[in-house]
């Protein structure tokens, strides 16, 4: 059985509020079946107006949205049958944990034995069995967040919208509803929408991540391709961290190319490049540049480090090269035997197949 | 056990409570000290005053006074006979003390209110006091027995006995339109004279009709004021509080304009066709008139706080409703309604409180079929002067609200209000 690789689809959609400013503009999005798809941006970005739109709580003001080949826009938010799970959980406050994932199926006439079944298997899918009679403010965040989830999948939508559904949890409760959420979506195969303006959380529990700017769709990719391979500086500076150099080309092949900086020139993967004179925007993960490489790499440069900051597990150094003085290092703690000290004059090195030159900012 | 329990002490040694206790106090003290204006305020002019009226409607201590030995002596009186030569002489000794005062008129209004017919046998048992005709070596009881025949007959003596206690319950008897009669019993008054139960019944009315309409009113303003922009909101909210800033009697005032019969609202009638020029309906000095101006009087009490717990439900809740599948009737019914009880109650209560002692508004426009009791309750502190009777019936009010209050708190729960 092939799965239907336009199982939700926004086919020129725009949005505008005012008449005046398109929230979201053109946007073109094909979702497949059982897909767990993010949508990621900066506050402000359209991500969560398209989820609405899905929902039925907004209406394309431009172009059509489909669920399973059928046009939604007319079809009210009650009769699509899609699951949503709120910023703040939206419990119902006033009904107990039964109640509250039974409200879907009460209103969908199902027989009481068949909730009770239902309930049950839901509230065991997010491990809070026993917890029928609470009341959701006798719950921690992180058991209502679970509820809201539990309550989204009870009646088996074709499609479950999360909209920043961790954004009130700490950091730890955080990561392990991550893993929870991205488990019992591998579980029962359901298609997720997902939006939040945290990359981590993209990161670790999409299928596929479009990163949203500005209206627009920047980059629609799997995570490791978004973060290793971003196509436009916009996405690179967003997703993870990152060190950039603004330059002009001056001389260009087919998969390298030189570009002239301020004090300086480094050879760079075209990425977003044709031809010489192009203004460009280089773009180096911090991980990706190393401190006396043993390889040879075809970029080796002399930083003095302006400042070392222990993390843990590595430690971060920051250096003046090449005109930048915000370029950053990541050192594992497992290479001890190097001499990091404010100061310090060190040499880095890098390959040009992992400086993308992007487009200028 | 507690005293088996070890003292924990601090590190200076001092038992712990004892300690807390201290370092409490000061702010225990500081605490009071800034209520105690308050709590002054209120008993001076709430607790002190209520239990003034309490003690006024219940008084009759008055005849008491004026009686004390003819009293003291009924206490053997079985009261089916005549009594005894003893009380006719107690009696006669107490009423020359009241000549000699000249308080024996007040004695004569008082035992006419007991019964009829006492006016015309004080008065001539007073004339033959004065001229000395009655023979104190003699038979009192028999000379008292000759000046009216209405002194031989035994239920005047009964009428006597029965306002010996200094505490009585005849004006609340009154106010439900009762009283008790010769033979102590509670007995209701003639039908012709039934005023008080009437007006009972139709405060109640008022008040519920009037809750219901400013909830029904009031509803879908506090949702539209809860969910508009705040550009809107607020101007709304401003048109919901200008008739508050208004003077009461401006308004009132403003509704008799409107609603008299050549006035605004009729015209308008006329015009449209709706009624005949010369059938113009009274729309005021009746209950309607009492209906519409104090629905939108109350209105604010009832609009205020179902905003406020409005303005706290999340709109994402009704989003969650329809998004799980509930019709937006569903969602409004199940999801967003309940969770508007608390302001509901608050609502109401207020709205009935306020409306069940209301005065100034009836008493413009509420006519003849339109007056409350809070207007019986004024005529009688102004005019007729009674006031253990105004004060009966008040308190009367004060219990009613305070069992609505009750039923209010067994069915919906105290704690549920939410008033702001």
């Amino acid at each position: 059985m092939s799965k239907n690789t336009e199982f939700v689809k926004f086919d020129k959609v725009d949005k505008s509020y005012d008449g005046k400013v398109l929230v979201v503009k053109d946007l073109n999005l094909n979702i497949s079946e059982g897909e767990f798809i993010t949508m990621l941006g900066p506050s402000g970005s359209g991500k969560t107006t398209c989820l609405m739109m899905l929902a039925g709580f907004e209406t394309p003001t431009n172009g059509e949205i489909y669920l399973d080949s059928n046009p939604i826009s007319n079809i009210p938010p009650h009769k699509r049958g899609i699951g949503m799970v709120f910023q703040n959980y939206a419990l119902f406050p006033h009904m107990t944990v039964y109640e509250n994932l039974a409200f879907p199926l009460r209103v969908r006439k199902v027989q009481k034995d068949e909730i009770d079944k239902k309930v049950d298997k839901a509230l065991s899918m997010v491990s809070l069995s026993g917890f029928e009679s609470r009341m959701p403010a006798q719950l921690s965040g992180g058991q209502q967040q679970r509820v809201a989830v539990a309550r989204a999948l009870v009646f088996d939508p074709a499609v479950v919208l999360m909209d920043e559904p961790l954004g009130a949890l700490d950091k730890n409760l955080r990561e392990s509803m991550q893993y929870e959420i991205k488990h019992i979506h591998e579980n029962i195969g359901v298609t997720v929408v997902y939006v939040t303006h945290d990359q981590g959380e993209a990161l670790t529990m999409s299928n596929r991540i479009a990163v949203f700017n500005d209206g627009k769709v920047q980059q629609l990719s799997s995570p490791d391709k978004l973060y290793e391979e971003p196509v436009n500086s916009f996405v690179a500076e967003f997703i993870g961290e990152n060190n950039t150099f603004g330059g002009e080309v001056t001389d260009i092949s087919k998969d390298v190319c030189k570009v002239k900086l301020q004090n300086g020139e480094i050879l760079a993967n075209p990425v977003s490049v044709n031809s010489k004179g192009d203004k460009t925007t280089v773009s180096i993960r911090p991980e990706r540049a190393l401190i006396n490489p043993k390889d040879k790499m075809d970029n080796n440069q002399t930083g003095k480090i302006e400042e070392v900051i222990y993390h843990g597990d590595h430690t971060r150094v920051r250096l003046d090269l090449l005109g930048n003085k915000e370029f950053i290092l990541k050192v594992p703690n497992s290479s001890n035997e190097l001499d990091i000290k404010l100061g310090n004059e060190i040499k880095v090195g890098w390959n040009s197949q992992d400086a993308r030159a992007l487009d200028p900012k | 056990m507690s005293s088996e329990t070890k003292q924990i002490l601090t590190t200076d040694g001092i038992p712990l409570e004892i300690s807390l206790k201290k370092a409490e106090r000061k702010n225990k003290i500081k605490a009071f000290l800034l209520v105690a204006p308050l709590l002054l305020f209120l008993i001076i002019t709430y607790i002190f005053p209520i239990g003034e009226m309490f003690t006024r409607s219940i008084d009759d201590k008055m005849i008491t006074n004026m009686l004390p030995k003819t009293f003291k002596s009924m206490e053997t009186w079985d009261g089916k006979e005549l009594p005894s030569e003893e009380v006719f002489a107690s009696f006669l000794s107490d009423f020359k003390i009241l000549v000699d005062k000249k308080e024996h008129g007040k004695l004569a209004q008082r035992l006419n209110k007991e019964k009829n017919g006492f006016n015309t046998i004080t008065k001539k048992l007073f004339r033959q006091v004065k001229r000395n005709k009655i023979d104190e070596t003699q038979s009192i009881k028999e000379q008292i027995m000759k000046v009216h025949k209405r002194w031989r007959n035994v239920e005047y003596w009964q009428a006597i006995k029965r306002t010996a206690p200094p505490y009585t319950s005849a004006k609340y008897l009154k106010a439900m339109d009762m009283y008790l009669n010769e033979d102590n019993k509670i007995t209701q008054v003639s039908e012709d004279r039934r005023i008080h139960r009437i007006l009972w019944l139709r405060t109640v009315e008022v008040a519920f009709f009037v809750t219901v309409f400013c909830f029904l009113m009031g509803y879908p303003i506090a949702h539209l004021l809860a969910t508009l922009p705040m550009k809107y909101s607020n101007l709304l909210m401003i048109c919901v509080l200008l008739p508050f800033w208004t003077s009461l009697l401006v308004r009132t005032a403003s509704w008799m304009i409107l609603l008299q019969q050549q006035g605004v609202v009729n015209d308008f009638f006329v015009m449209i066709g709706l009624v005949a020029d010369d059938n113009r309906p009274e729309m005021m000095y009746n209950k309607v008139g009492t209906y519409v101006a104090m629905t939108q009087i109350l209105l604010p009490f009832m609009v205020l706080p179902l905003y406020s717990v409005m303005k706290t439900i999340s709109p994402s809740l009704m989003r969650a409703g329809k998004s799980l599948g509930g019709t937006p009737f569903v969602a409004f019914w199940k999801v967003y309604f309940p969770l508007t009880i608390p302001g509901i109650g608050a609502g109401c209560l207020l709205v009935f409180i306020l409306a069940i002692g209301y005065y100034i508004t009836p008493a413009l426009v509420g006519g003849a079929s339109g007056t409350l009791i809070s207007n019986q309750i004024a005529y009688h502190m102004k005019t007729t002067l009674d006031w253990s009777f105004a004060s009966a019936m008040g308190l009367m009010l004060l219990g009613g609200v305070l069992v609505i209050y009750w039923l209010y708190n067994k069915l919906v729960g105290v704690d549920n209000i939410k008033l702001g």
